[in-house]
C-alpha cells in the first residue's frame, strides 16, 4: 500500500502536526519506503494466530481504589507555558 | 594510583570502601573528566555538579560511619529520558524546553536509594527514535572511538548514544539506557561497552518519557559485564506505579558472574545469517561460537523462522504505540509553545516546532496505521506477527536452550551523516539483531567482542529466557574473559 499526498496531509493533521507542502512531499516518499518494507507482513499466515495483547503473561495488578495522592495544583502546573490561578491557559475555544 | 575515572564500579566499591579515595575525589575527577571532553563529545545535554558533590559528601558521610550501600559513591550518568526531580528532563527534543519534573523515575529514585551518586543528563535520539544519536535536538553525540588513521567523526549508535559515548570515554563509572529497538545493545556494540536490556518488566518503566510503552525497557550501559550486573540489581524492581513491572525477587545478579557454562546449551539461530553480512561479523560470530565451546557449553543450530518480520513488525507497533504517547505535547501543560489565536493551530505549530522530523515521521506512520480502515491491516496483523516471533523463542527455549547467541549488529559504526541521505529502512536494518528481542520481551546482552579491521568495536548478543538475566550475565563473562575489554585511544 502506499499514500498520496493528500492522505499524508490529513494524517498530518490528524496527528495535529502542521507540514508544509514541500515536507508533506518529503514524508510522501519516506512513508512510502516504509510502507513498501512492511508490506512483507502479507506473505505471513497469520489465521489462527492470537493477537498480543502483553508481551509477557502477568496478571494485571490491581491497587485499592484510594486516593494516595493528589493537592499539589501548584507543582501539577509548574512546567506550563501559561497558568492563571493553577488552571492551564489556552486560547478561546467557545464563543 | 591509577586515575579514579579509570576504574570500573567494582573497582570503586572496593577503592571506597578502603578509604583509598573519598566519593568526592571521585566525584570531583568525573566533573573535571567531563568538563574537559563534553565539547569534543556531546555526551552530557545537563552538568550537575553541585548535586554530585552534595550527594558524594553524603556517600563520605555513609562509609564513614560504616553504613554503605551497593552503590555508595558511584557517578552515573542518566539518560534525558529518565525524570529527575527539579534537573533537565527533555529526552533530548525540544518540544520539552525547560521541563523540570516535581518527581523522580523508579529507577533512579531506586540508584540512589542505593548510594549513587548523580553527574548530570546524557543526550539521546529525540524521543529514543534513533540509531544513531544523530535526531538530538541538542545535536549528535560522538563516539571517543575513531576508524584507524582518520580524525572523522563517528556515531555511538543510538538512542542510548550519550550513555554509551559516556561510559566508553570515562566521563560515568556507568550509565543509564533504555532500549525499545535495540537501544541499549547497538550503541554498546558501537563503543566496546556491556549493554543490557533486561526482561520486559524488570524494570519500572515509571517516569521514563514513553516512546512504545509495551516494548520500553530500562537497562544500564557499563565497562564490564559484573558492572552492569550491579547496576541492573539496583535499577530493578517491583513498582505499584507501574503495572507491567514484575512483581518477582530481584536476584544478586553479580553472583552468576564466574559460574561455569560447562553443559549449558547456546543456540544459533541461523535466519541471523543474514544476506549481505559483512565476513567480520560472521567470523566474530564463529569466534564466540569457538570461544563457548572451549568453555564446555554445547553448540546447538535452532531455527527462529519469523526474525525477517520482526523489523517490519516492530516499524508499526513502535510507531503506533509512539503516536499516542506523544499526543501528550500540546503546548498546554509543558514545554514549549507557539502562541496562536486557535487552539488547533497553536497544537500544530508548536507540534510542528517542538517535534524533529524523524519523531514526526514516526508519528505521522503510527497515525496513519492505527487510522480508520487501515488498524486491522496494519496493527492487528503485527501485533499477530509478534506473537508468532514470540513462539519462535519459546519453542527454542522448551527445547532446551539456555542462551541465544548472535551477532549484536550487522556493522561497526559509521561516520556522522553518512547515513544523513539513506533511506530511513536502511537506518532501521541497524536493529535487525536486536529488534526481535523487544518485541519478544526477551532480555538481551550486548558484549564487547573485538574490533574491525578499522579498529572500531564489534559486540556480541545473548538473548535469554523471560527474567533469566543471572544465566546472560554468567555466559556473557566467557566472551568478555575471552576478547578482553577495549578502551578508545583519547584524543579529546
Amino acid at each position: 500500500m502506499s499514500v498520496d499526498i493528500q492522505t499524508v496531509k490529513r494524517v498530518a493533521h490528524l496527528a495535529r502536526v502542521r507540514v508544509t507542502d514541500d515536507e508533506a512531499k518529503s514524508f510522501q516518499s519516506e512513508i512510502n519506503a516504509i510502507l513498501g518494507f512492511v508490506d512483507q507482513l502479507n506473505e505471513v499466515d497469520v489465521s489462527g494466530v492470537e493477537t498480543m495483547t502483553s508481551v509477557l503473561p502477568m496478571a494485571m495488578r490491581k491497587r485499592a481504589d484510594a486516593i494516595t495522592d493528589g493537592a499539589k495544583a501548584e507543582a501539577v502546573v509548574a512546567n506550563a507555558p501559561a497558568t492563571e490561578d493553577n488552571f492551564f491557559l489556552v486560547p478561546k475555544v467557545v464563543e | 594510583m591509577t586515575e579514579l575515572t579509570a576504574l570500573t564500579i567494582a573497582e570503586l566499591r572496593d577503592t571506597l570502601g578502603r578509604r583509598q579515595a573519598s566519593a568526592v575525589e571521585v566525584a570531583e575527577a568525573y566533573v573535571a573528566a567531563i568538563e574537559a571532553a563534553n565539547p569534543s563529545l556531546n555526551a552530557y545535554v545537563a552538568v550537575t555538579p553541585d548535586k554530585a558533590l552534595d550527594m558524594a559528601r553524603a556517600s563520605d558521610a555513609r562509609i564513614a560511619a560504616g553504613e554503605a550501600r551497593p552503590l555508595e559513591g558511584v557517578p552515573l550518568g542518566i539518560k534525558d529520558l529518565f525524570a529527575t526531580e527539579g534537573v533537565h528532563t527533555q529526552a533530548a527534543s525540544h518540544i520539552l524546553d525547560g521541563f523540570k519534573p516535581g518527581y523522580e523515575s523508579t529507577v533512579t529514585a531506586n540508584l540512589w536509594a542505593d548510594g549513587a551518586v548523580m553527574l548530570g543528563k546524557l543526550n539521546m535520539d529525540e524521543f529514543a527514535m534513533g540509531s544513531s544519536n544523530e535526531t538530538s535536538y541538542y545535536g549528535p553525540v560522538v563516539s571517543p572511538w575513531r576508524s584507524e588513521g582518520s580524525n572523522a567523526k563517528i556515531v555511538p549508535g543510538g538512542s542510548s548514544g550519550g550513555s554509551a559515548s559516556a561510559v566508553a570515554a570515562h566521563l560515568c563509572a556507568g550509565a543509564t539506557a533504555t532500549d525499545t529497538g535495540g537501544s541499549i545493545r547497538q550503541p554498546a556494540a558501537f563503543t566496546g561497552t556491556v549493554g543490557i536490556k533486561p526482561t520486559y518488566g524488570r524494570c519500572s518503566r515509571w517516569g521514563t518519557v514513553a516512546f512504545a510503552s509495551s516494548l520500553d525497557q530500562a537497562g544500564p550501559i557499563a565497562r564490564t559485564v559484573r558492572d552492569a550486573a550491579i547496576m541492573l540489581k539496583s535499577m530493578a524492581s517491583v513498582d505499584p506505579k507501574d503495572t507491567t513491572s514484575a512483581d518477582l525477587p530481584v536476584p544478586d545478579y553479580e553472583q552468576s558472574i564466574g559460574e561455569t557454562v560447562k553443559g549449558l546449551k547456546i543456540g544459533i539461530p541461523r535466519e541471523y545469517r543474514v544476506e549481505g553480512m559483512p565476513e567480520e561479523i560472521e567470523k566474530l560470530w564463529q569466534q564466540g561460537i569457538d570461544w563457548y565451546r572451549q568453555a564446555g557449553a554445547e553448540i546447538v543450530d535452532i531455527s527462529l523462522p519469523h526474525t525477517k518480520y520482526a523489523l517490519p513488525a516492530y516499524y508499526i507497533v513502535a510507531p503506533a504505540e509512539a503516536s499516542s504517547n506523544l499526543a501528550r505535547y500540546d503546548g498546554v501543560r509543558y514545554g514549549l509553545r507557539v502562541e496562536c489565536d486557535d487552539i488547533i493551530d497553536m497544537y500544530e505549530k508548536t507540534r510542528a516546532a517542538g517535534f524533529g522530523r524523524e519523531v514526526k515521521r514516526r508519528i505521522l506512520i503510527g497515525t496513519y496505521v492505527l487510522s480508520a480502515g487501515y488498524y486491522d491491516a496494519y496493527y492487528v496483523r503485527a501485533q499477530k506477527v509478534r506473537t508468532l516471533i514470540k513462539r519462535d523463542f519459546e519453542l527454542a527455549f522448551e527445547a532446551g536452550v539456555d542462551a541465544i547467541l548472535t551477532p549484536a549488529t550487522p556493522s561497526s559504526a559509521f561516520g556522522i551523516g553518512a547515513m544523513a541521505d539513506a533511506d530511513p529502512v536502511e537506518m532501521y536494518l541497524n536493529d535487525i539483531f536486536t529488534v526481535t528481542v523487544n518485541m519478544a520481551g526477551l532480555p538481551g546482552l550486548a558484549v564487547p567482542a573485538g574490533l574491525d579491521s578499522s579498529g572500531l568495536p564489534l559486540g556480541l548478543q545473548l538473548i535469554g529466557r523471560p527474567f533469566d538475566e543471572q544465566t546472560l550475565f554468567r555466559v556473557g563473562q566467557v566472551i568478555e574473559d575471552a576478547a578482553g575489554s577495549f578502551a578508545a585511544p583519547k584524543w579529546w
